[in-house]
């Protein structure tokens, strides 16, 4: 990758109507009476743009995927109304621990994003930022058939139509809603994919990094945050 | 020293923040005593998708903004442009966890525009399904409050019966979570062979359940601790917040619309929602618990008192080509938080004017939640949001 | 309710009274009124709780439907009352100070339909919509559907056809 390429952009941006108050420059009162200069979009946020991790070689490939396959951690952020059918995964009946599965609160802790229905585009901000704090391997799992065009809500003025055009999607369940049954099987399909090494996505995003960011940008129209979030 | 004032257990909360004149904290972000941070919308002690911007003082809230459209699909807008019937898959995804009130406002406010009178046996089954999806709802949030203090046993037993009410739902709708069972006209079908056998053997382990849950949470001492005297509602906010059902009765004001608008067969079913005075936390779950026996309590007369067979849809024109004159109406009925209200305006034409759904996480996700958090804890905040049964989508639809 | 809509009658400059229920009845009241009757619902008719305000757009007729529908909780009546206002010019009083709730709801009806209600508090801060910059959804003429096609971009291969034509064309073909 070119060296000019990770430079931030920040400094060629004019002023951003924008920009979200805390992420403001400013100056701060310190306890002790100092004052301290802040700039949160560069003390607070990551410069770099996000990288492509090659796979190790051979058998230490495979044993990592075999790990990264057994332990999946999953967000806790119910986006849309599949989050109704997690919470019964989580009970005795479906019990996904079995399979290695559980959830996570934050994102700095969880592989794998279920975006559970439709995302509205105020929701898309915000899954956009989490799925971008989470450290890689990272996977999505898109839950309903909202998330592969639109669903029920195709000609909704506020939920987004597919979801691959903003956010790379490693397996897609379909239905509306899914049963937890088909919650299982998707994790069983993303299992087979990491131990397979075809889960790749979230290199590709690393890749198309630019036509992602033009994608988002382009609905979501008050763009407050910085690019990289990590 | 004061050993008493030294080892208190509450801290003494007279001497910060400092009020104001008109009685609001005097808020001074620049200060560096006050925190700005949000709670949601990826945080697990939300419910559902919603955001709360809180304002800290050490780890009392001062000052609580809700943020909700995180889930907003345009519902309303949508209805504008599909036929009534279509309108029916759409209208039951406004509120997830509890889909069919949204069903039958829906088909009660399409009947009374156009004049359709529904036949009895139908009645009688709407009826079952409403309470159906408010046993199924109730095994969630009952619980549900424990699991705000970190009690989640119940959390996990509660959800274990619940997928066999939504067995029972499957057997006699096909679907899990999304049923589309109430239609305009009736209902779909009639009980299949044996189910009233099945569902008495759920609602025995339901009946276990209640009383476990009672020793598991209510007799609890941390349980009792924190949720007593949190965030009590006075008698005067029912009016001025708009304040329904379960959280209404905890502050000793009834307010159930099966009993002061007797719709479908509620009139001929014998029971009495229960009422307390205290008003917090405890009490609001407490009432919650209280319903949930009276929900097994009418599920058991429904299925004694309907009958086997009979006609179950009225005959309405066909359904694409259905023009209903115009006029407006105001239709409601009780789901597990309140009351729960559709305000339909037709033109005459075959697709709704405009629909507007009423819920009760309206009122009590916005105006009072801001109110209620002032002076809680931030530990205590989930507790507060699931005993006012917030559901974001139905908020914004 | 016949005496309390007499009453009213006799104060107010009110027309198209309709009973539509037992406990359920709607009144058009002028525009410059509005706030006064639902005042006196309030304060004097035991009309103390507020169900819900909502807005009705009549693009034919040029003018927003308000409607107030007020709840009796002593003897469980409702009334809504309609405000007629226009369409162009849309502002209203705001009433915030007679129910806390009052407020949320006109923020969403400043947002949804773009009407305004001079006053009110939070009233300028988005509600639903972030970042909305086009007409406000709510309105007849937004075309939802055109907006999502060019705004998302659908997936190729997705079709949708009216029920009522795509049926006849597939069962009676020859009609």
């Amino acid at each position: 990758m070119e060296k000019d390429m990770n430079k931030h952009k920040f400094e060629d941006l004019d002023v951003d109507k924008f920009l979200a108050p805390e992420n403001e420059k400013r100056s701060v009162l310190a306890p002790d009476g100092s004052i301290v200069e802040v700039d949160p979009l560069k003390d607070y946020f990551c410069q770099d743009r996000p990288e492509v991790q090659k796979p190790r070689s051979g058998p230490v490939e495979n044993f990592l995927n075999w790990a990264r396959a057994e332990s999946l951690w999953v967000l806790g952020f119910g986006t849309g109304c599949g989050s109704i059918e997690i919470p019964p995964l989580t009970t005795p009946r479906f019990d996904m621990f079995r399979y290695g599965v559980q959830m996570r609160a934050t994102p700095r802790q969880s592989n794998v994003f279920v975006i559970s229905g439709y995302l509205s585009v105020k929701t898309l901000k915000r899954a956009i930022r989490a799925y971008e704090q989470m450290p890689s391997p990272k996977y999505i799992i898109a839950l309903g058939s909202c998330t592969i065009n639109g669903g029920m809500y195709y000609d909704s003025y506020n939920t987004i139509n597919r979801l691959d055009a903003y956010m790379p999607v490693d397996v897609y369940i379909a239905g509306c809603m899914p049963r937890p049954e088909a919650l299982l099987a998707g994790f069983a399909k993303l299992k087979e994919l990491i131990k397979a090494g075809k889960a790749e996505k979230a290199n590709e995003y690393a890749e198309n990094f630019d036509w992602y960011k033009t994608n988002q940008k382009k609905i979501i129209k008050d763009w407050n945050m910085p690019d990289f979030n990590w | 020293m004061d050993l008493k004032k030294l080892f208190q257990m509450n801290p003494d909360r007279s001497l910060y923040p400092e009020m104001g004149e008109d009685g609001k904290p005097i808020i001074d972000l620049s200060s560096h005593k006050f925190l700005k941070i949000w709670q949601g919308p990826q945080h697990p002690g939300i419910t559902g998708n919603m955001s709360l911007e809180l304002t800290v003082s050490g780890d009392e809230i001062v000052e609580s903004k809700t943020h909700v459209g995180y889930l907003h699909r345009g519902f309303e807008k949508l209805m504008e442009r599909r036929k009534f019937i279509q309108c029916f898959p759409t209208c039951i995804r406004m509120c997830v966890a509890e889909p069919d009130p949204n069903e039958y406002i829906l088909a009660a406010a399409i009947e009374d525009l156009a004049g359709i009178e529904v036949p009895e046996t139908a009645q009688w089954l709407r009826t079952l399904a409403l309470e159906m999806a408010r046993l199924q709802i109730l095994l969630r949030s009952v619980p549900g409050q424990g699991g705000t203090f970190a009690l989640g046993l119940g959390y996990q037993w509660g959800n274990y019966i619940r997928d066999l009410i939504l067995d029972r739902f499957e057997e006699l709708t096909g679907g899990r979570v999304y049923h589309m069972y109430i239609i305009p006209g009736g209902v779909r079908g009639l009980l299949p062979d044996g189910f009233k056998k099945r569902m008495e053997e759920n609602l025995k382990l339901v009946d276990e359940f209640v009383i476990n849950i009672d020793n598991l949470m209510y007799n609890n001492s941390v349980f009792k601790q924190r949720a007593k005297g949190l965030a009590v509602i006075p008698k005067d906010w029912i009016d001025t917040y708009g304040v329904y059902g379960p959280t209404a009765r905890a502050a000793g004001v009834m307010r159930d619309v099966r009993k002061t608008h007797p719709y479908l067969k509620y009139a001929e079913l014998d029971f009495e929602p229960f009422t307390t005075t205290e008003s917090d936390v405890y009490a609001r779950s407490r009432v919650r618990w209280h319903d949930l026996q009276t929900t097994v309590d009418l599920i058991r007369q429904i299925m004694a008192k309907m009958p086997d067979g009979g006609e179950i849809r009225a005959e309405t024109p066909n359904v694409l080509h259905w023009r209903i004159p115009k006029g407006e109406t105001y239709q409601k009925c009780e789901s597990s938080r309140g009351e729960y209200g559709m305000y339909m305006v037709t033109d005459g034409s075959d697709k709704p004017r405009r629909v507007n759904l009423k819920g009760p996480s309206y009122t009590h996700a916005n105006a009072l939640l801001d109110k209620l958090l002032i002076n809680a804890n931030i530990a205590d905040t989930a507790a507060i949001m699931v005993s006012l049964a917030t559901c974001p989508p139905e908020i914004e639809r | 309710m016949k005496d309390l809509i007499k009453d009213i009658e006799s104060r107010f400059k009110t027309s198209d009274y309709i009973q539509k229920l037992d406990h359920l009845a709607f009144i058009t009241v002028e525009k410059e009124q509005a706030i006064s009757l639902v005042t006196y619902l309030r304060d004097y008719r035991k009309y103390a709780g507020l169900t819900l305000l909502t807005a009705v757009d009549w693009l034919e007729d040029g003018v927003f439907q308000l409607t107030y529908l007020l709840n009796n909780p002593t003897d469980y009546t409702e009334i809504g009352v309609r405000v007629m206002i226009d369409r162009d010019n849309a502002t209203m009083e705001s009433s915030h100070h007679l129910w806390e709730n009052m407020m949320t709801y006109q923020r969403e009806l400043r947002e949804m339909f773009g009407i305004d209600f001079p006053g009110s508090p939070r009233i300028e801060e988005d509600f639903i919509l972030e970042g909305w910059d086009n007409m406000p959804p709510y309105r007849r003429d937004f075309d939802t559907k055109k907006y999502a096609e060019e705004t998302y971009f659908p997936r190729p291969g997705r079709e949708s056809n009216d029920p009522a034509t795509y049926m006849k064309s597939k069962m009676y073909p020859n009609d």
